[in-house]
């Protein structure tokens, strides 16, 4: 697969897009997103309001800006707390093949796996309620194992080859090889992964706010901006239209970016362990 | 026969192949002997016409009148398998996981419609049965195959239709020796049995040596010389197969220096591996990788140890290297224990040297970075300047120039990533130097310069070497002493030459045997 | 695929023999299957005991978060009878994962009718939709991923790819209104929500189209993806050259080797998908009304019915861990190297 400058291209563009849309409205937004104007409801496309108003009257393009917030905000936050938490693991469990820990550490990979991520969201929800914070844990667990697994096996790998023994002839112990010769060597594979998952997170993070078990109200997402679309979809489909095409571009941009990194950065993997 | 004419070939537009002409006849071995990159494999892949994509053949190569490379894909494929047979180099990976192995020698008969499903059947079990695999029978999957096993399937899946010419490309250079020699063997035989013409591709004039009646010498996409092989191994008269046949046979200049006293010693060494998990609670007997091994190693002498893959060669390697623990005997070196718990101020004094010349380096730190790695087991290491200094010094010793220390490596070719490897184990001045298999994966004429490298080193720093190798060629070549292990024990030590000459032990006499350099020289 | 077996009519009398004859080792899948079956008990033990904890560490006490703030303590305490929470923390959870075993899922408290009678009718909604969602999915990706994999670098295979990026990218549940948007409201070739019962089977098949489509596609995509990849792959490999060496044509060798090879990552993801098919069901069902397990437990949530919650989520999980341990029966008799263990 030779195609990856195009793709890539467009990945890294619609991604770009959507981050500096969301650092943007930190500090700029056309029109507040809180405030409710009745009689300004459902209004059309204007100077005003570039792509129209809601049925509480809010402007839309706003209310994508800060959406888009919401959705890196969430998805990027799980991302890390599944590295922060999974990365190490992995690279544990690696370093202790085949030990009691490496068993327990998969066997816990196993059973989160086996929760579909919604019902973790769920349950988690049942008990504490929705929120922005609830909703970044839920994904964010479910993100653990993912990058467990990666790291794991990609460390496996790793500490077959030579360099690993001489390191050990050398007197570095299992934390330091992991830290000086396994964690650079996995790196791609986890970056890769982290975009993955951070799609996923954006997508999680939609259907969570959909279902009302997200960010709630009156922060802006584009999950629930979806759920109040869908009762008008007949009247205004447009309503419905934005906040999805916003949300399927920016994981699509995700995507091509994450596909175009793996083609980018893969040939170097395969060279270096010919 | 066969009969190849100015066959040039390029890909992309890197010729690759130029003028090549060889002919075989009927009942004849024909051996092709280049180094790695010499165009040989391509050569086997052009008859077959299996060349990968952007590869334009130009010439002739007529397999009883016809021209295979006029042939249209669809009459090719009618002779692929039936008048032209091909094996590969790595028997491992050539056969279809999930099918019995009957199935893959049946299907070249189904393919060319030579058989109903019955009789193809019948014939596969012959052909199995006729390579040496009778009594496995053939619902056996390729998993549950040794290596040199399942290259038997791979040739009766090739002769199951009697083809006219069987290429075989480095059919035994992932193989052990003694398989070697009863694969090379079994091949000689089909060849008389069948009247079918062998082209045998190997970068090992040893092995040609004893199959081939006629070999050709190739380099850089020539061949340079072709003849009897008799002939070609006597007279040289290409100075490239000169420098081929001295390359490989080559005997760094070096003398006995052993001094008295031992630096290693080894006492009834054991190291046990658990057995197979069976279940979640039990496991099975645990295997005696190491059973019991002793021997000493003296300064400035070069101790071999020789055996098959799966002897415990490197097992007893890491756990010389303090790599691994032992559950018996007792490892000493310099007069102290050995074991994971080594002091670092003893460690830097043993170091090692590995054979994969890729997979020795992490590829994202540059030379220096890797060369200095030992430097972490002294206690105060220098730093800076002192450190590029130092690591300059190390590189020099091994015949790289300074600058080479700002490179990553991948910017080297295999030999010199071989020398990067020493340097590093020099670092720390050390006393042992364990070499596991630290030259096998070279061509012999970087080999060459390797071992007398080697060679040098031992004389000016007094290192006692621990030789780990299959090569019997290149212990003899190197060693004063020698061990022969067979699973988990050492069954023969002695004086290299003594035991080259004279081998006891039932084990030691098939490895010379089976060696076939040692046959012929 | 495997000639032997239906060759050997001559050789074979007997049907039965036919495992043996292309190697199928009976005894061997059958330790295999005993062996996943015990880690698919533990598994659920392991989840079991998740579920249970995660609704026990609930502040305060289900029966005060169940009723909410305003009830009298006399009807708490008429709750907590009910729901048995006066024994210690491993009588309660035994007293639950063993009624569990026997079919008994205690009672729902809006309800109040027991829990295994609502998830019986659920299930025949939500079960039917997420098979119907997986085998077309399946049934659109092998195809779709093996042409592209046949025409690697032409205009199908980018068309394709581009197609399935899009595919992955939209939010399931978005689809699902588009669906509704086109062919429920312009066209108005389906109702655009409900099911009609069983009893029509016509009718409740046609309702559960849209959804299984809406959930179907964006799998479809990603195992569409990764057949086009794992066949990639295994055309690499050495045993595909020495078939061609044998004088198999290039499309006879994908055939024949390629295709079985690929099967196994794309089994491996398979099973996965289950998982998130199963999340996506859950939202699905609300875009359409469909009264399946995913509205169950949304109204289980609002209502506070614990009960339920506990029940649904860990039928959830059962259902996925029930399909992992059948994708690894699959596995093994694809593979014969897995059957070893």
């Amino acid at each position: 697969m030779r195609r990856f400058p195009l793709a890539l291209w467009i990945g890294v563009a619609l991604s770009a897009l959507f981050l500096i849309t969301a650092l943007l409205s930190l500090v700029w937004v056309p029109h507040d997103v809180t405030r409710l104007v009745i009689a300004g409801r459902l209004q059309p496309a204007s100077t005003t309001f570039p792509l129209g108003t809601d049925q509480f009257g809010r402007d839309i393009l706003s209310m994508l800006m800060v959406g888009a917030r919401t959705s890196i905000a969430v998805a990027l936050v799980a991302v890390g707390i599944g590295m922060l938490i999974g990365v190490p693991l992995g690279l544990a469990a690696a370093a202790l093949r085949g030990s009691l820990p490496d068993e327990i550490i998969m066997r816990g990979n196993d059973l989160i796996f086996a929760f579909p991520s919604l019902v973790i969201a769920i349950l988690i929800t049942a008990v504490f309620g929705p929120s922005a914070v609830n909703a970044i844990l839920a994904i964010g667990i479910f993100n653990i194992p993912v990058f467990a697994r990666v790291a794991r096996g990609g460390a496996l790998g790793v500490w077959t080859l030579d360099y690993i023994l001489a390191a050990r002839t050398a007197g570095k112990g299992r934390v330091r090889i992991s830290a000086e010769h396994i964690l650079p060597n996995i790196a791609n594979l986890l970056i890769v992964q982290a975009t993955i998952q951070f799609s996923l997170g954006i997508l999680a993070e939609a259907a969570l706010s959909y279902v009302g078990l997200g960010a709630r109200p009156p922060t802006p997402s584009w999950g629930r901006m979806l759920a109040e679309a869908q009762t008008m979809i007949y009247t205004h489909p447009m309503l419905a239209l934005l906040p999805g095409g916003a949300i399927m571009l920016m994981v699509l941009g995700l995507n091509l970016m994450g596909d175009g990194l793996r083609d980018l950065l893969d040939p170097r993997i395969r060279r270096a362990r010919q | 026969m066969i009969h190849v004419k100015n066959l040039s070939l390029s890909i992309h537009g890197t010729p690759i192949l130029d003028q090549v002409s060889l002919t075989i006849a009927e009942g004849q071995i024909f051996g092709l002997v280049g180094e790695s990159g010499s165009g040989k494999s391509m050569t086997a892949l052009a008859l077959m016409q299996l060349l990968p994509t952007g590869a334009v053949a130009t010439g002739h190569a007529r397999l009883d009148g016809t021209d295979l490379l006029a042939l249209p894909e669809a009459g090719m494929r009618a002779l692929r398998g039936a008048s032209l047979a091909m094996i590969f180099q790595e028997p491992m990976t050539a056969l279809n996981p999930v099918q019995p192995i009957g199935v893959q020698v049946a299907e070249t008969l189904l393919i060319h419609g030579a058989a109903d499903r019955g009789k193809a059947r019948k014939i596969a079990r012959d052909c199995l049965h006729r390579v040496g695999l009778g009594h496995i029978g053939t619902e056996v999957y390729p998993h549950a195959l040794s290596g040199g096993q399942r290259q038997r399937v791979c040739i009766a899946a090739a002769i199951a239709l009697r083809p006219r010419l069987l290429i075989a490309d480095e059919p035994t250079t992932a193989l052990d020796v003694t398989t070697q020699a009863q694969i090379l063997d079994l091949l000689k035989a089909l060849v008389t049995e069948q009247n079918m013409a062998l082209l045998l591709i190997t970068h090992d004039l040893a092995v040609v040596t004893d199959t081939a009646s006629r070999i050709a010498v190739m380099h850089q996409g020539r061949i340079v010389e072709q003849g009897k092989t008799t002939d070609i191994l006597r007279r040289h008269r290409h100075p490239y197969t000169r420098t081929l046949c001295k390359a490989s046979a080559h005997r760094p200049e070096r003398q006995n220096h052993a001094a008295p006293e031992p630096l290693l010693q080894l006492s009834k060494v054991v190291r046990l591996y658990p057995g197979r998990r069976q279940g979640f609670f039990r496991r099975g007997t645990p295997l005696r990788a190491v059973d019991g091994v002793s021997f000493d190693l003296h300064y400035g002498e070069s101790l071999g140890l020789v055996g098959e893959s799966g002897c415990g060669k490197s097992t007893l390697a890491r756990a010389i290297l303090g790599l691994e623990p032992i559950q018996g005997g007792r490892i000493t070196a310099f007069g102290k224990p050995v074991s994971p718990q080594l002091p670092n101020a003893l460690r830097a004094r043993i170091q090692v040297v590995f054979q994969d010349p890729y997979g020795s380096f992490n590829p994202r730190w540059r030379v220096e970075h890797l060369v200095a790695e030992p430097l972490h087991l002294m206690a105060n290491p220098p730093v800076g300047r002192a450190r590029r200094d130092h690591v300059a010094e190390a590189l020099k010793a091994v015949h790289l120039t300074p600058k080479d220390m700002d490179k990553y490596p991948h910017e080297f070719s295999g030999g010199q990533r071989q020398r990067i490897a020493i340097a590093r184990a020099l670092m720390t001045h050390p006393d042992i130097i364990v070499l596991d298999e630290a030259v096998s994966a070279l061509d012999v004429s970087v080999r060459a310069r390797i071992l007398d490298l080697l060679a040098t080193l031992q004389t000016r720093m007094k290192l006692g070497y621990l030789f780990i190798s299959h090569d019997l060629t290149v212990v003899r070549a190197i060693t004063d002493r020698v061990l022969v292990m067979q699973a988990g024990r050492i069954v023969e030590h002695g004086a290299t030459r003594a035991v080259f000459s004279s081998p006891r032990h039932a084990c030691t006499r098939t490895l010379l045997q089976a060696a076939p350099g040692l046959r012929a020289m | 695929m495997p000639p032997f077996g239906r060759s050997s009519r001559k050789d074979t009398p007997f049907p039965a023999f036919r495992t043996r004859e292309t190697g199928f080792n009976l005894g061997a899948m059958l330790r295999y299957a005993l062996h996943r079956l015990f880690s698919l008990t533990l598994s659920l033990m392991g989840a079991s005991v998740v579920i249970f904890l995660v609704i026990e560490v609930i502040p305060g006490d289900s029966a005060t978060f169940m009723l909410g703030l305003n009830a009298t303590p006399e009807t708490v305490a008429a709750l907590r009878e009910d729901l048995g929470l006066g024994g210690s923390l491993w009588e309660r959870y035994w007293a639950w994962a063993s009624g569990m075993v026997r079919g008994d899922f205690g009672t729902s408290y809006t309800y109040r009718v027991p829990v295994s009678d609502l998830v019986l009718d659920r299930l025949w909604v939500s079960l039917p939709l997420a098979l119907y969602a997986l085998s077309l999915s399946a049934l659109i990706a092998f195809p779709v991923g093996l042409v592209a994999a046949a025409g690697r670098g032409t205009a199908a295979d980018y068309g394709i790819m581009g197609a399935t990026q899009l595919g992955i990218a939209v939010p399931n549940f978005w689809f699902a209104m588009l669906l509704v948007l086109i062919f429920a409201v312009n066209l108005q070739w389906f109702s655009a929500g409900g099911f009609p019962g069983w009893e029509h089977p016509g009718a409740a098949m046609k309702a559960l189209t849209l959804p299984a489509i809406a959930l179907a596609l964006p799998q479809a995509s990603i195992l569409a993806r990764v057949m086009r990849s794992a066949v990639l792959e295994t055309l690499d490999q050495d045993y595909i050259r020495t078939a061609r060496a044998r004088g198999l044509s290039h499309r006879q060798a994908v055939l024949r080797h390629a295709l079985r090879n690929a099967l196994i990552p794309v089994l491996t993801i398979i099973g996965l998908q289950f998982s998130f098919l199963l999340a996506g069901a859950i939202i699905i069902e609300n875009v359409f009304f469909l009264p399946g397990l995913g509205r169950l437990i949304f109204q289980g949530i609002t209502q506070r019915d614990l009960v339920v919650v506990e029940s649904v989520t860990m039928l959830l999980v059962f259902a996925v861990i029930l399909v992992t341990f059948l994708v690894d029966l699959a596995y093994a008799a694809v593979d014969p190297r897995i059957r070893q263990t």
